[in-house]
C-alpha cells in the first residue's frame, strides 16, 4: 500500500487527521506539480472533511478546481481554424499531426500549415507528419514570414472548403515579448479570412510551476481556448495543468500518450484527477 | 508572475536585520519562508527537506556567534547561499578530453529537452577553441532530427555524419559505432553524438541508449535538461542514472522565466556536476554553469551578472558603437535610433523579467507586474510604420502620413500622435543633456519605457560630455541594464 493510502485509510471515518498525515498529503499533492498555491487550497478544503470516503471527497475536491468550460472542439460554419502554440519543445508539430490523424479518422478534411518557419528542419518534421498521416501541408519558401504561411493556408484550406486548418507555430517562451508579437501577428492575419476557433497550448507533462506563466502570458497574446498536455506516458503527472485549469480557468481537452499519431486522447478528468494521486 | 518570494525572502531577511537579537525562532520563521522558495522554483521535496534542516542546523551553530556580530541576517542569508552554490557547484568540472582521440560526448535526455540544438552549440563551443568535432545523427526516430542535425551542423560549420536518414529508418547503435571509425580516419578530435529523446519509464529506448553508449564508450554522458521542468526531474534524472547513466548535466532553456529548481534537485540526488547552460535559440546562446547565477535565480533573488551579460549582448556592437560617434558628433537622435534601441531591448526579453532581475526587484514588485509589456510593441509597431526619411525627421510628418502611420500599425492617430509629440520634447531633452543632466523619469516612462530604462536615451549621455564638465567620477548609465554591465565592467 502507498503513501497516499495509508494516508487515506488513516483518515477515513475520522473528523480530523494529525499534522504528521496533512503533511504527506501536501508532499503527494506538491509532487505531483500541483504547485504550492492550489495545494494549500485543497489541504484547506481536505480539513474540512467529516467522515465519509476520504479518497471519493479528496476525489471531489479535485475536481471542484477544474474548469467547467467545454472541453470539446468549438467548430466554425466555415473551415474551423486551430492554433497550436506553446514553449520550445513541448510536443507541438507531433500534437498537431495527431489532431490531424484525430479529425480524420472520424471525417473530416484537414488542413495543415507549417508556421515555424524558424526551426532548422520544422518544415521537414511537419511535412513527413503531413504524408504519413494523409493530409495536405502548406509550406512557405524558406525564411518566410509565419503570418504570410498562415494566410496562404487560411486561403486555400477557405478554397478547398476544408474542415479544419491546424497551425502548427514556432517554439517561444513566453517572456520574449517580440517572439509573443509575431504570434499575434500570424492569428491577426488568419483571422482576415477566417475565424480562429481554437488556440492550444501545448503543456509538456514534466512542466513545473512555470507553466502556469506560459498559460497567463500565451492567453495576454493570443487567447488560449483549451490545453493539450502531454507525454503523460512517461512518470510526470503533469498536475500544473490542473494548476492552470484552477487559476485561469483553461480547459485540458487532449492529452498526449506517445509519440506516434494516435497515441492522442480526448481528456478524460477522473482518469487524469486518480493519476495525479496515485502512488 | 512575480510572485511573492523574492519579495518574500527580502522580507524575511529585512525582518531579520531589524531584530537586535536573533533567536531560533527567527531562524525557524525564515527557513519555513525559504521552503516557501524553493517549492515556488520547483526544487524536488526530497531535496529540499534536508536542505532546510541543514540551513537551520548551521543557522543554529552560528547563533552564539551570530548574536555578537553586527549583521546576523547578512550572515544567515550567506550560509543559504553557500549551501546553495556548494550543491550547484561542489563538483564542477570540465569535459574530460580522451588521452587518444576523439574525445566522445553522447547526449541523452528526455523528448524535446533541446539535445539537437545543444549538440550544434557544444560543437560550435569546441569547434571556437581549435578543435576538430563532428555530429553524429543518432536521433533516427523523430520525424527529421537527422535534417534538423544537418542544418545545424552547416550552420556552426561542423560536419554531420548520417548515414541513415531516419524517421524510424536505421539502427541507431550502428550509426554511433560507425561514427568512431569515421572520426578516427578523418581525424576528427571529437564527437559528439545526438540521441533521441526517451523517457525514463521506456525500457526498451533505455536499453537502447545503453547499447549506444557501449558502442561508443563515450568520455562524457550529458544528461539534457529542460529548466523548466518539475517535481518529475528526480524520477527522471534518477531512471537515467540507473539507465545509461551520466557523467554530467546540461540545463537548457534558461533564458525563459523558469526559477530552475531542478537543477538543484538532480545536482544534490545525483551528485552530478551540472556543466553548461543553454540559454536561447541562437547556436552562440551556450555557456558555461555558473553555481553563483543559479543560486540567485532558485532563491528569486536578483541576478545582476545575467542581466548584466544579456545587456551587453543586446546592446553591444556596432550599433552602439555608431550611436555614440553620433552623438559625440552632435546628431540628434532620431527615431530609427530609438527604434534601434527598443529591439535591443526586446532582445534582452519581458521588460518585467529585466526589472526583476535587479536585486531588490521585489519591493517594487507591483510596478513590475504592472509593467505594459506590448506598449513596447506598440510603440515599435508605429515606429515601424514610418518611412526611413520620417524616421530621421518627425517634421515631414503631417496629417496624411500620420494616417498612413497609424493604420499601418493598426493604432489611432491620436497614438502617432502622442509618440511623435513625446518624441520630439525628447530630443530636445536630448540636446541639452548633452551639457550634462539626466533624463527626467516621467518622459522616458511617457515613451513606454519605465523610469530610467530609456535605453539609448540616457544611456549616452556621455558623448557630448567632453571638456564641458570638469573630470569627475564617470558617469554611470541612467539605464539600471546598462548601469549593470557598466558596474560589472
Ligand atoms: N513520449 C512522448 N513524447 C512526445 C509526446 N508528444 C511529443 N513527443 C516527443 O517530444 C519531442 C518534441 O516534439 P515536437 O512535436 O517536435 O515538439 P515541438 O513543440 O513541436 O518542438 P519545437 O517546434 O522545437 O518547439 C519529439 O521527440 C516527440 O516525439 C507524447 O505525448 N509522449
Ligand atoms: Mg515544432
Amino acid at each position: 500500500m502507498g503513501i497516499f493510502s495509508k494516508f487515506v485509510a488513516k483518515i477515513k471515518g475520522e473528523s480530523t487527521a494529525d499534522p504528521l498525515d496533512w503533511q504527506v498529503l501536501e508532499t503527494e499533492l506538491l509532487g505531483s506539480d500541483l504547485g504550492p498555491t492550489l495545494t494549500s487550497q485543497i489541504i484547506q478544503s481536505a480539513k474540512l472533511i467529516k467522515g465519509g470516503d476520504a479518497l471519493v471527497s479528496l476525489t471531489q475536491i479535485l475536481n471542484e478546481h477544474l474548469s467547467a468550460k467545454s472541453r470539446t472542439l468549438s467548430k466554425s460554419d466555415q473551415t474551423t481554424v486551430i492554433m497550436v502554440v506553446g514553449v520550445n519543445g513541448t510536443g507541438k508539430t507531433t500534437s498537431v499531426a495527431k489532431l490531424a490523424a484525430h479529425l480524420k479518422s472520424s471525417g473530416s478534411s484537414v488542413v495543415l500549415a507549417a508556421a515555424d518557419t524558424f526551426r532548422a528542419a520544422a518544415v521537414d518534421q511537419l511535412q513527413t507528419w503531413g504524408k504519413r498521416v494523409g493530409v495536405e501541408v502548406i509550406a512557405g519558401k524558406e525564411g518566410a514570414e509565419p503570418a504570410s504561411v498562415a494566410f496562404d493556408a487560411a486561403t486555400r484550406s477557405k478554397e478547398l472548403s476544408s474542415d479544419y486548418l491546424i497551425i502548427d507555430t514556432a517554439g517561444r517562451l513566453h517572456n520574449k515579448s517580440d517572439l509573443m508579437a509575431e504570434l499575434e501577428k500570424v492569428k491577426r492575419v488568419v483571422e482576415k479570412t477566417l475565424v480562429v476557433a481554437e488556440v492550444l497550448l501545448v503543456i509538456d507533462a514534466t512542466t513545473g510551476q512555470n507553466g502556469i506563466a506560459q498559460a497567463k502570458i500565451f492567453t495576454e497574446a493570443v487567447a488560449v481556448t483549451g490545453l493539450i498536455v502531454t507525454k503523460l506516458d512517461g512518470s510526470a503527472r503533469g498536475g500544473v495543468a490542473l494548476a492552470i485549469e484552477s487559476a485561469l480557468d483553461i480547459p485540458i481537452k487532449f492529452i498526449g500518450t506517445g509519440e506516434s499519431d494516435t497515441d492522442l486522447a480526448v481528456f478524460a478528468p477522473a482518469a487524469y484527477i486518480s493519476g495525479l494521486i496515485a502512488d | 508572475m512575480f510572485d511573492s518570494l523574492s519579495s518574500k525572502l527580502t522580507g524575511a531577511f529585512a525582518s531579520l536585520r531589524s531584530r537586535g537579537k536573533i533567536t531560533s525562532s527567527d531562524i525557524d520563521a525564515t527557513c519555513s519562508d525559504i521552503r516557501a522558495a524553493l517549492l515556488e522554483s520547483d526544487v524536488a521535496l526530497t531535496v529540499m527537506e534536508p536542505f532546510i534542516e541543514t540551513i537551520r542546523a548551521k543557522s543554529l551553530a552560528a547563533l552564539p556567534t551570530l548574536q555578537s556580530g553586527t549583521n546576523q541576517a547578512q550572515a544567515i542569508f550567506e550560509i543559504v547561499s553557500a549551501e546553495l552554490i556548494e550543491i550547484l557547484g561542489g563538483a564542477a568540472r570540465r569535459v574530460r578530453f580522451a588521452k587518444n582521440p576523439p574525445t566522445v560526448i553522447m547526449l541523452a535526455g528526455l523528448q524535446g529537452a533541446g539535445k539537437t540544438t545543444l549538440a550544434g552549440k557544444l560543437a560550435k563551443f569546441y569547434a571556437d577553441q581549435g578543435n576538430t568535432p563532428l555530429l553524429v545523427a543518432s536521433d533516427l526516430q523523430r520525424p527529421n532530427a537527422v535534417t534538423q542535425l544537418q542544418v545545424v551542423g552547416e550552420s556552426v560549420g561542423v560536419p554531420v555524419f548520417a548515414p541513415e536518414p531516419g524517421n524510424g529508418v536505421g539502427d541507431p547503435v550502428k550509426v554511433a559505432e560507425q561514427s568512431l571509425a569515421h572520426a578516427k580516419t578523418k581525424l576528427y578530435n571529437m564527437v559528439i553524438v545526438d540521441t533521441a529523446g526517451r523517457l525514463g519509464v521506456d525500457a526498451q529506448l533505455m536499453q537502447q541508449a545503453i547499447d549506444i553508449r557501449n558502442a561508443v564508450n563515450p568520455d562524457e554522458v550529458l544528461f539534457v535538461v529542460d529548466a523548466m521542468m518539475g517535481q518529475d526531474a528526480v524520477r527522471t534524472a534518477r531512471a537515467f542514472e540507473d539507465g545509461v547513466g551520466f557523467d554530467g548535466v546540461v540545463l537548457t532553456k534558461l533564458d525563459g522565466d523558469a526559477r530552475g529548481g531542478a537543477a538543484l534537485s538532480i545536482a544534490k540526488l545525483t551528485g552530478k556536476p551540472i556543466m553548461f547552460s543553454s540559454n536561447g535559440e541562437k547556436l552562440t546562446d551556450f555557456d558555461i554553469f555558473y553555481p553563483e547565477r543559479m543560486a540567485s535565480r532558485i532563491l528569486g533573488l536578483g541576478d545582476v551578472a545575467t542581466l548584466a551579460e544579456q545587456a551587453k549582448k543586446a546592446f553591444d556592437g556596432d550599433a552602439t558603437a555608431k550611436l555614440e560617434e553620433k552623438f559625440a558628433r552632435g546628431d540628434d537622435f532620431t527615431l530609427s535610433d530609438f527604434l534601434e534601441q527598443l529591439e535591443a531591448m526586446s532582445k534582452m526579453g519581458s521588460m518585467s523579467k529585466i526589472l526583476g532581475m535587479l536585486p531588490g526587484a521585489g519591493a517594487m514588485k507591483k510596478q513590475i507586474e504592472n509593467f505594459d509589456e506590448s506598449e513596447i510593441v506598440r510603440t515599435k509597431s508605429i515606429v515601424q510604420s514610418m518611412t526611413p526619411l520620417e524616421r530621421e525627421d518627425p517634421n515631414v510628418l503631417n496629417g496624411s502620413r500620420r494616417a498612413r502611420i497609424a493604420l499601418g500599425a493598426g493604432r489611432k492617430v491620436q497614438d502617432v500622435n502622442s509618440l511623435v509629440d513625446k518624441f520630439t520634447a525628447a530630443q530636445k531633452m536630448m540636446r541639452q543633456m548633452r551639457k550634462g543632466g539626466g533624463v527626467p523619469p516621467a518622459m522616458a516612462q511617457g515613451m513606454g519605457i519605465p523610469a530610467g530604462m530609456g535605453a539609448g536615451i540616457g544611456g549616452h549621455q556621455h558623448g557630448g560630455q567632453k571638456g564641458q564638465q570638469p573630470a569627475k567620477k564617470k558617469s554611470k548609465s541612467g539605464n539600471p541594464a546598462k548601469r549593470a554591465a557598466q558596474e560589472q565592467g
